[in-house]
């Protein structure tokens, strides 16, 4: 346990070390970023507006909230991407991680985890100013930001755990960059990414429970923002953290098949 | 003349080379639709809510979306995938072999590349915006089409000029993997027409214009929005982008040392 404490406070070190060298490019990487959700911001208050002010239960100031939330939420579940494993596998750089007497994912998690320090310090002034300009409507309670700590940090595992199950499979083929953007676009609809879901039809909000995606973006957002039960906060966390301990299960087994199959080509 | 030629032979060069990997146009068909199918998932849930956006119907952002899947598809099959080999030869030091060849430096790194399997998306976009255009009762008159077909073009110029500026920073500041991240995120607004973003953010943000304008400005002339004034105003910011990007791309190559590759 100590070992694997001190191997991920290194890694995380290294990371934010690595990443303050680069605040331009980080900076770059996040307005690309932000774009996404203020062009939703502005699209769907420019509907509000014509609805006479609300829509779904949506005003353009609870809007506003959503998308600010947003940003923060899709900065903490940025993760190893597919086409990462797609690339190491492919190249062969894998067999380096795979020397190391660690779990290659264990790797992943830290670095990535310390990444986040990074860009929630760059992110804070950008959040600042967008909440000058769209003026969101968000008042969480103590216990709503308390949930959504953790439900932040389950998001990231839970978008570790699918994303490189989806990575993996690469293993078997290098055909894969169809079935990327085939979770990615299931994702986009189905996680609150592009509306919040209650905008969506009934039977698609229902189905979303089904899947991991909304556990990785829609929910902590309206954890801090909607008017979600203290039962909905819990059970939504519960969701979370079975789909961790599955996931995680199925990482495990899929990995021990998928490792016998590679077979490098130098790195 | 000499340029021409030259682009036309990396043009060929480009064609036969993905004529070797023809699944990849199976592969491309599919998340063709797969973006279609989101853009259309977008376009319908906003009308579900209501009648028209920022003064524009479903048909004619329809018709937008058509012209965003034609500029896209032209993007990443001429001109992304040239920016992104150049910005990873800055990076490593290989853009040498490119200086030292004798015909113009920027000429060459803009042609080098050609993805034809994106041209999927250019058939795609063509099909949605006769379908939209069909729902809009369009009567085809010249001057609609004349600047439809310039303002296109002047689209794919700017959009252009915009890549190689942000790709000449790379002489700067080496890491740039984020840029192409960058432009995507800036690209998706041009999803919606310009009208509905509020003033300070259409003016404000210089990043967006070139974008935003690209795919704007066809949109209009399909739509019978299309004044003079914007036309001209879009001539202006094509040639001034033009004359920027290659100022800036000659600054930055004299910025540029190699790492004897």
């Amino acid at each position: 346990m100590k070992r694997h404490l001190d191997y991920y406070l290194s890694e995380m070190r290294i990371s934010i070390l690595e990443q303050w060298q680069y605040p331009l490019a980080n900076y770059f990487y996040m307005i690309g970023m932000i774009a996404e959700p203020v062009i939703y911001m502005v699209v769907w208050s420019a509907v509000a507006n014509q609805q006479g002010g609300m829509v779904g239960g949506y005003t353009p100031a609870t809007f506003a909230a959503y998308y600010i939330v947003w940003t923060l939420v899709r900065q903490m579940n940025i993760a190893f991407t597919p086409y990462g494993w797609e690339r190491r596998i492919r190249n062969g750089r894998l067999s380096m991680n795979l020397l190391r007497p660690l779990h290659p994912l264990h790797h992943d998690v830290a670095f990535f985890a310390g990444w986040k320090v990074v860009n929630i310090i760059l992110w804070l002034p950008l959040a600042f100013v967008l909440s000058l300009i769209f003026k969101p409507d968000l008042n969480p309670t103590w216990l709503e930001g308390i949930v959504f700590f953790f439900a932040i940090w389950m998001t990231y595992l839970i978008r570790t755990i699918t994303l490189s199950l989806l990575g993996m499979v690469t293993f078997w083929t290098t055909r894969v960059s169809a079935l990327f953007e085939l979770y990615f676009a299931a994702e986009l609809i189905l996680s609150g990414r592009l509306v919040p879901l209650s905008l969506m039809p009934v039977w698609v909000q229902e189905l979303a429970w089904f899947f991991p995606f909304r556990w990785t973006f829609g929910f902590p957002i309206e954890v801090l923002v909607g008017q979600m039960t203290t039962y909905e906060m819990l059970s939504g966390l519960g969701m979370q953290l079975a789909w961790i301990i599955f996931g995680g299960i199925v990482v495990n087994i899929v990995w021990k098949f998928a490792i016998r199959r590679f077979s490098a080509v130098g790195g | 003349m000499q340029g021409f030629k030259l682009a036309f032979n990396y043009l060929r060069i480009g064609i036969l080379n993905e004529f070797q990997y023809r699944a990849n146009l199976y592969i491309q068909i599919l998340q063709t639709f797969i973006a279609l199918g989101t853009g259309l998932i977008g376009l319908s849930l906003v009308f579900s809510q209501t009648k028209s956006l920022g003064g524009w119907s479903e048909p004619e952002l329809l018709a937008v979306m058509g012209v965003f899947v034609i500029t896209g598809g032209i993007i990443r099959s001429a001109i992304q995938p040239n920016m992104e080999r150049l910005m990873e030869e800055i990076q490593e030091g290989t853009l040498d072999y490119a200086l030292t060849k004798p015909a113009d430096a920027q000429l060459l790194v803009s042609v080098r590349e050609f993805r034809l399997w994106q041209l999927v998306d250019v058939v795609t976009g063509l099909i949605i915006l006769v379908i939209a255009l069909n729902q809009m009762n369009w009567s085809i008159s010249i001057w609609s089409v004349l600047g439809f077909l310039s303002a296109l073009f002047m689209g794919a110029v700017m959009i252009y000029s915009f890549w190689l500026i942000i790709t000449s920073t790379a002489f700067w500041f080496i890491r740039v993997h984020e840029i192409a991240n960058l432009f995507e995120g800036l690209y998706a607004a041009g999803r919606w027409p310009l009208d509905i973003y509020p003033n300070w953010l259409k003016y404000g943000l210089t990043f967006l214009v070139p974008v935003a304008f690209a795919i704007s400005v066809p949109s209009e002339a399909l739509t019978g929005r299309l004044t003079l004034q914007t036309w001209l105003g879009a001539l202006a910011l094509t040639t001034f982008l033009f004359i920027l990007s290659r100022t800036i791309w000659k600054i930055g190559l004299k910025n540029y040392s190699g790492a004897s590759a």
